[in-house]
């Protein structure tokens, strides 16, 4: 949008725009109807001509300071008061305060007689004069093509109203002119050949019982405008027009965190969990916790003090604070203190466009920094995946631009990809994690992980995902020679490893201790054999004294034997042998 | 003609009632002399006395110099000429040069010899 206008203001001379006040209008107009020009307004029966001209009118007096005329060829003064009390629009007031002149022009073609050449003069002298009772800056004329029923020269008509249009200009009005659609042309008296400057066409289209009204700007002279469809709505508050479609994609990125209220999976996530003003899709089959996981998102947030507003199109609001409690998560304090907000509706109640223009109101007058759609998947109900995709998109775009956290569920089919949403919208997303139920051993248990997540480190291993009575729990997984195991299979595995531990460290024990025998047996052994070297030892030294005692005595004799004999020489003492058993031979 | 041209705001042109037959009341609307205008008086003039004389009442309004009036018998076209009396109201747009439409919109019986359409 922001674009739109960027692309006008520039232009030297740009076209004069008249801004409508209309909600989304003048955004997708760039600025409003173009100034002093007429602007026809065409669409089938009860699509909201006559609201969108009197609110042009009636914003133009309040809001602008533009006093208006609505020249009404259907519906009588009395009527259209009436009928725009209930929108909250006090015409009475503004007839009073002259700012708002409301002229009825009654045509009944059984009432006139046309005896000759006439004009429609009287027409613009009443529009003149009204113009001038309340110098008027805008004026509406609804239908003008009730006059084709009134009179049966068309020729003349045609060159009357050519010249109506002319005389519009000429008092600078910026005009509102509606018309009936017409079958082949866009209405039926061909009104767009007069009015060339700027064509709204509004319809009311019905698909599959589910009734949505849409604008586009047909043309637009001299001005960019956009070219879309846009779904509109009216409500109690006037018209509506939500400019969804032309959301861009330069939204800030924040690069702050959000906790996800399970403090495994913020570690998993970084460690510190998602980051604010991202998107978050968390799909899964029935019964894997989607819901579980909002509602600690929520709680979080809750607790923080931020505010939470929660779409839910399967469950209602009483319903999701019984089952969260189930879990340990008490919502019902935060709703009471005005920090969560329930939207629950049927997808069905209405068209996808004006669901995604009610999320738009409610998220605009509850500014919530967290939104909760639980789940989108249900939304297909009301329209077919390419459209639910646009609009999952714009919804998202929306929600980005405002800087909120979108937590969206989507519930998987049976039997498709798990790795593939049925909207095909996880490209939109930044974060996405994956529930998944792990069958095994007679049981199911929840799985979970993280498939990406932009911007973050993210941990890659499959956890396991429990709801306890005090919240979700993320556990590690069994992850060992028997696969990945879970739930009573983990515990199972587990017992089994523990027993087996227990074995083997009995089994060590006990090769320890014959260990233990095997060592002192040897010790023993070799305490033997020292002891019989020793005996050895003894009785070599044994033998070497007797050998010197036997030698000393021997000599000892010889030289006795000597001395008695008068030798001259007497033999040396002998040589002792030494102690030593190394060198002590025998 | 230029008798009409006269007419300003509400210019009566009466012919007082003679005989004892119901008062007709016409309202003619303007805006300034523009030809039509100009054609629509004459014609009306004629066929007032040519069928109703004396009995009838011409009102002339110029809705450029009273445009509020025009509301009141909710004027479109221009001229209209607009039959309060008798009952009911009856409207005819355009110079009223189809004499044989006018005398049936306003619901003129003709004179003892009414053939005298197309004048």
């Amino acid at each position: 949008m922001a674009k739109l206008k960027k692309i006008v203001k520039p232009s030297l001379t740009a076209l004069q725009k008249c801004p409508t006040g209309i909600k989304g209008m003048d955004e997708i107009t760039g600025g409003g109807l173009p100034q002093g020009r007429p602007t026809l307004v065409c669409g089938g029966t009860g699509c909201g001509k006559t609201l969108l001209a009197m609110e042009f009118l009636v914003r133009g007096a309040t809001q602008f300071n533009e006093p208006g005329v609505f020249m009404s060829f259907e519906e009588k003064a009395g009527d259209l008061t009436k009928n725009f009390a209930s929108l909250g629009f006090d015409l009475d007031a503004l007839v009073a305060d002259k700012k708002l002149s409301l002229c009825y022009v009654h045509v009944d073609r059984s009432e006139i007689e046309e005896t000759g050449a006439y004009d429609l003069e009287g027409l613009f002298i009443r529009l003149g004069h009204a113009i001038a009772a309340t110098s008027a800056k805008r004026v509406a004329l609804d239908t003008l093509e009730a006059l084709f029923s009134g009179f049966s020269n068309e020729t003349i008509l045609r060159a009357e109203l050519r010249r109506l249009f002319g005389f519009l200009k000429d008092k600078g009005v910026t005009a509102i002119i509606t018309g009936e659609q017409g079958e082949k042309s866009l209405t039926r008296f061909g009104l767009e050949e007069y009015v060339a400057d700027c064509v709204i066409f509004l319809s009311h289209k019905v698909e599959q019982q589910v009734a949505t009204r849409r604008l586009r700007i047909v043309k637009y002279r001299g001005s960019v405008h956009g070219t879309n469809e846009y779904p509109f709505l009216i409500d109690e508050q006037g018209f509506a027009v939500m400019p969804i479609s032309s959301i861009g994609l330069d939204h800030d990125a924040s690069s702050a965190r959000v906790s996800t209220g399970i403090p495994r999976l913020d570690t998993m996530l970084g460690g510190e969990g998602y980051y604010r003003g991202s998107s978050v899709l968390v799909t899964g089959t029935a019964g894997t916790g989607k819901s579980s996981m909002a509602a600690h998102f929520v709680d979080a947030a809750c607790r923080r003090g931020e505010r939470c507003l929660y779409f839910a199109f399967e469950e209602s609001r009483n319903q999701i604070i019984r089952n969260m409690r189930s879990i340990g998560i008490n919502l019902e304090p935060w709703v009471k203190k005005g920090l969560l907000e329930f939207r629950n509706s049927r997808p069905t109640l209405y068209g996808l466009e004006m669901h995604l223009v009610t999320m738009h109101k409610a998220v605009e007058s509850f500014r919530p920094s967290i939104v909760v759609v639980d789940p989108i998947s249900n939304l297909v109900a009301a329209a077919s995946d390419l459209e639910v995709k646009s609009m999952l998109s714009r919804l998202i775009d929306f929600l980005k631009m405002q800087g909120i956290t979108a937590f969206c569920s989507d519930l998987t089919s049976v039997g498709g990809s798990l790795e593939r949403t049925d909207v095909g919208i996880s490209s939109l997303m930044d974060t996405w994690i994956l529930l998944q139920v792990l069958e095994g051993s007679g049981e199911r248990n929840r799985g979970l992980y993280i498939l990406k997540s932009r911007g973050m480190k993210h941990s890659n291993q499959v956890r396991e995902y429990c709801l306890t009575d005090d919240g979700a729990q993320i556990l590690d997984v069994y992850l060992g020679t028997g696969g990945v195991l879970t739930g009573a299979g983990r515990l199972a595995q587990e017992a089994r490893e523990k027993a087996e531990r227990l074995e083997r460290s009995q089994l060590i024990e006990g090769k320890r201790r014959e260990m233990e025998r095997k060592a002192s047996l040897i010790e023993a052994q070799i305490a033997g054999l020292r002891s019989q070297l020793d005996a050895e030892r003894d009785e070599l030294a044994r033998e070497i004294a007797r050998e010197n005692l036997h030698q000393e005595v021997l000599i000892r004799e010889t030289q006795v034997m000597a001395r008695a004999r008068k030798s001259d020489q007497v033999p040396a003492p002998p040589k002792t042998v030494p102690k030593s058993v190394k060198r002590g031979g025998k | 003609m230029t008798k009409a041209a006269q007419g300003k705001a509400q210019t009566a042109q009466t012919k007082p009632a003679t005989a004892g037959g119901e008062q007709w009341q016409l309202r003619l609307y303007v805006a300034g002399q523009t030809p039509k205008c100009l054609t629509a008086f004459a014609n009306l003039k004629k066929i007032c006395e040519e069928h109703l004389e004396g009995r009838y009442r011409i009102e002339v309004i110029d809705l450029l110099l009273n445009p509020t009036l025009a509301d009141g018998d909710q004027i479109l076209a221009l001229p209209t000429l607009v039959r309060g009396l008798p009952e009911p109201v009856k409207k005819l747009i355009g110079d009223l040069s189809d004499t044989e439409r006018v005398l049936v919109g306003l619901d003129i019986r003709p004179l003892s010899t009414g053939r005298k359409i197309g004048c």
